[in-house]
């Protein structure tokens, strides 16, 4: 009895371990990164879930009527309790609509991220390890790339492959289009921070003991380095993904980015933009504040992350 | 001292920068730019509009649209197949040159020269002979009693002019001819002189004090600049940038109204908004159903107008401020006549009923084309009817575009590649013919009608009937094949007509203007207060 309330015990499954460790206990001690967390998953299962979840399906051009239209939210006058949120001028709910664009945000964030995080790590990793010629060029690649902000190489990949393509086709490849450009716009934090945790770690006494014993360099890589920079690229992911939601809606803000018949956040607040004079606010402002909604809730969720795995700020 | 000396001539220097200006400046913003400013160079109804405030025609009208001399001081069509124009004495050109009868013939030479875009316009001239300096004879074809209405947007450049410059040949819009001298130079008659021009961002007019005409405007300076954004061009009229805006988006009337020194300048528009199908094919390009078209079956024809709700468009898109239109022409064209206006109703189970005995129970799948940036919510209506048509079975996938992208594919010179298109049409002549022979013939003959029947829709009794109107001379004669041409075409659903736009204009309190029916804007009825 008396050892179970005095000595703690180790628990041996990894989810106990995961309760039991600090980042459980600093995540459980703030109230504000429990909310942020709580947004994201609910964006997240909101949009996984979309077809059950959203009141209407916003494409379905059969199920939208014009006579819906440029309805305001419920709770003003001349509204249609089933539009919470109202109308755009075409009759889509603007709730269901949040939701299938946020759908599409995320999935293009979320795949940037993801191609960005591979190529960066790869980059990092071999630029670290091999050094001399090879990393040179890689860095020097990166530093010019640095100088040029995120939003602009986007747009520049955009533009050249529009204009490549042929008009009927951009529709159908404008999606892989943008998670490309997002995606190669964000890989020289992955690569930074990898080739600095390499350059660290390859002079070990472990990695040289594997190296001795003649374990080949992918091995190496892939078993020993790439374990030990999982921390720092979980957090760069994190900030990531809010600033490649950003560069998405901007994107499409503009105009270039996913095509205006499956609208993401984006094409929303722009599609409302033009009735902010007349009144029409919340096709604009809704969509908005979802989108600065989701944004911010990462970037706290990110910035907990980044403290908590840092052992010098513990 | 000496500091304080500059101090005070500085600060003389910038109230006499801040002085009023003596002049009255003029600034409006349209929602594209002039494409040119080659008067031969594009048939649209903006740029031609434009360039009457620096060029000028033989004919033109004034701000009740009524049919004045401008050039010609009187016309007369002195056997069946010729007229003859008197030409005004003692017009100049803005170098000084005088216009005399040889620079009609030299822009009659222009029009058809391999660049020019009015070649509708050529067509009706088959000869021109100069009697003496001020006496001009226009062959026509055929018997022509109507020429004089169609030469109001045909402006006369100056021969020794033009051929100084090397710009004896029209510009090619289509592209590569940029560098033509008279794409960004101007030597006109009219009462505006080009100032300076940068496409897309400025342009600069002053004015002439030479002009021959009298004009009600007191503007000695206008400054147009094209602004796309509908917010911007709205914010930048309230906040008193420019004087006159048009297109207002018209959900905007409202905040137009409340706002302090702006009010929305709203009318009827000539233009007619319509759909049409491409009735030429055996196969549709975009289309699931292979091996035949559609289209051809009057029944879909009839399905799809049945379909459409034109009073759900009218009331949500055009916050009410459309008039919807069963014929191809607006109330204001010769040759409307009411009691032919009615439209096939609005009927979801008809049309269903209708598409399954074509053949089509589940519908059908078909690309359409429609500009964003040229007609009054031109994209949305393209959407909106995407939505309605889909109540039928019909899968619609829109391809909305900017106008050069769009004209540059459905028109003639891309082969009409489109399926299912919307377009809008004002007759320039503001009468029946000019709808009957450019937009319903059938294409493609000798008589060279149909150049904008982008479906290919034909019946030859229209031709016929077209070619009989342009050389009739009895009104009700001729209004009675209007009525029968248009009888035919309603009838087999050749298009659908849609309804015709508003006019939708801002204008500040500081001006008087004058808003004509075509949406042009004349800066001769412009008066700054």
């Amino acid at each position: 009895m008396t050892d179970a309330t005095n000595t703690r015990r180790v628990p041996r499954t990894r989810i106990g371990r995961f309760f039991d460790s600090d980042i459980w206990y600093s995540f459980i001690r703030s109230p504000l990164v429990i909310l942020s967390a709580l947004i994201c998953i609910a964006f997240f299962v909101a949009t996984i879930f979309a077809p059950w979840v959203a009141p209407h399906n916003p494409f379905d051009l059969a199920a939208i009527d014009l006579m819906d239209s440029s309805l305001p939210p419920s709770w003003l006058e001349d509204s249609d309790p089933r539009f919470l949120l109202g109308t755009d001028d075409q009759g889509r709910d603007i709730l269901s609509t949040i939701i299938y664009g946020a759908r599409i945000s995320l999935m293009v964030s979320l795949a940037a991220v993801a191609f960005s995080m591979v190529l960066g790590i790869t980059l990092g990793l071999i630029s670290g390890y091999v050094g001399g010629r090879t990393d040179a060029i890689i860095m020097r690649v990166a530093d010019v790339q640095l100088a040029f902000p995120a939003i602009l190489i986007a747009m520049l990949i955009d533009g050249v492959v529009r204009g490549l393509l042929p008009r009927e086709m951009h529709s159908d490849v404008a999606i892989y289009v943008l998670i490309f450009a997002i995606g190669i716009s964000g890989w020289v934090q992955y690569a930074r921070t990898v080739r600095g945790s390499t350059l660290v770690e390859k002079n070990k006494e472990y990695v040289q003991a594997a190296r001795v014993i003649g374990i080949g360099p992918i091995t190496i890589l892939w078993r020993h380095v790439l374990p030990n920079v999982t921390g720092p690229v979980l957090v760069i992911a994190t900030i990531h993904l809010a600033i490649a939601i950003i560069t998405e809606a901007t994107l499409s803000f503009l105009g270039v980015g996913v095509p205006p018949t499956t609208p993401s956040m984006g094409t929303l607040i722009q599609v409302g933009q033009d009735y902010l004079f007349s009144g029409e606010w919340w096709i604009t402002i809704f969509p908005g504040i979802a989108l600065a909604v989701l944004v911010l809730a990462i970037n706290l969720f990110g910035d907990w992350l980044r403290d908590a795995l840092n052992p010098k700020l513990r | 001292m000496t500091l304080r000396k500059t101090l005070t001539a500085a600060l003389l220097g910038s109230a006499m920068l801040a002085a009023p200006a003596s002049a009255e400046e003029f600034k409006f913003a349209f929602q594209g730019d002039a494409s040119t400013m080659d008067p031969h160079g594009l048939f649209e109804t903006f740029t031609l509009g434009f360039q009457r405030n620096v060029y000028e025609g033989l004919v033109a009208r004034n701000g009740k649209m009524e049919m004045i001399g401008a050039l010609a001081e009187s016309w007369e069509n002195t056997s069946p197949n010729v007229w003859t124009f008197n030409l005004r004495k003692g017009v100049k050109f803005h170098n000084g040159n005088d216009m005399k009868a040889d620079d009609v013939a030299f822009s009659v030479e222009r029009i058809n020269s391999e660049g020019s875009d009015l070649k509708t316009v050529a067509s009706l001239i088959k000869d021109v002979k100069v009697v003496d300096d001020y006496t001009v004879e226009l062959h026509t074809p055929a018997p022509n009693p109507i020429l004089p209405l169609q030469l109001e947007i045909f402006y006369i450049m100056d021969k020794e002019w033009s051929e100084e410059n090397g710009t004896t040949e029209a510009t090619s819009v289509a592209g590569g001819d940029e560098g033509n001298f008279a794409n960004l130079n101007a030597n006109g008659t009219g009462p505006f002189k080009l100032e300076s021009r940068q496409t897309g961002v400025k342009t600069v007019l002053v004015k002439n004090d030479d002009y021959w005409g009298e004009m009600a405007s007191n503007v000695t300076k206008a400054i147009f600049t094209p602004i796309d954004q509908d917010a911007t061009r709205v914010a930048a009229l309230i906040s008193g940038d420019v004087h006159l805006a048009w297109p207002i988006p018209v959900q905007d009337w409202k905040r137009l109204e409340s706002a302090d020194g702006v009010a929305p300048l709203t009318g009827p528009e000539a233009r007619t908004i319509f759909l049409g199908f491409n009735q030429e094919d055996d196969e549709l390009a975009t289309s699931d159903i292979k091996g035949e078209n559609p289209f051809k079956d009057v029944r879909v024809r009839q399905a799809f107008m049945h379909a459409i709700d034109i009073e759900a468009i009218k009331k949500k898109i055009m916050r009410g401020s459309a008039t919807p239109a069963g014929l191809m022409i607006a109330p204001q064209i010769n040759g409307f006549n009411a009691s032919q206006n009615d439209r096939l109703a609005f009927n979801v189970e008809g049309a269903k009923q209708l598409l399954a005995d074509a053949g089509y129970p589940d519908g059908f799948e078909v690309t359409m084309d429609c500009p964003n940036d040229r007609y009054v919510n031109d994209e949305k209506i393209c959407q909106a009817s995407a939505s309605m048509l889909a109540k039928i079975g019909v899968k619609v996938n829109l391809l909305a575009q900017t106008k050069s992208k769009y004209f540059g594919k459905v028109l003639a010179q891309n082969d009409y590649d489109t399926d299912f298109f919307l377009l809008g049409w004002t007759p320039s002549t503001f009468d029946a013919h000019n709808v009957m022979s450019a937009l319903i013939s059938c294409r493609g003959g000798d008589d060279n009608l149909g150049a904008f029947n982008l479906g290919g829709y034909c019946n030859p009794a229209i031709n016929a009937l077209t070619a009989m109107v342009q050389s009739e001379s009895n009104q009700e004669m001729r209004q009675k094949m209007i009525e029968v041409a248009f009888h035919i075409h309603k009838q087999e659903v050749g298009h659908i007509p849609l309804h015709q736009q508003p006019l939708s204009w801002g204008v500040s309190e500081k001006v008087d203007v004058i808003q004509r029916p075509d949406n042009i804007f004349d800066l001769r009825d412009a008066v700054v207060k």
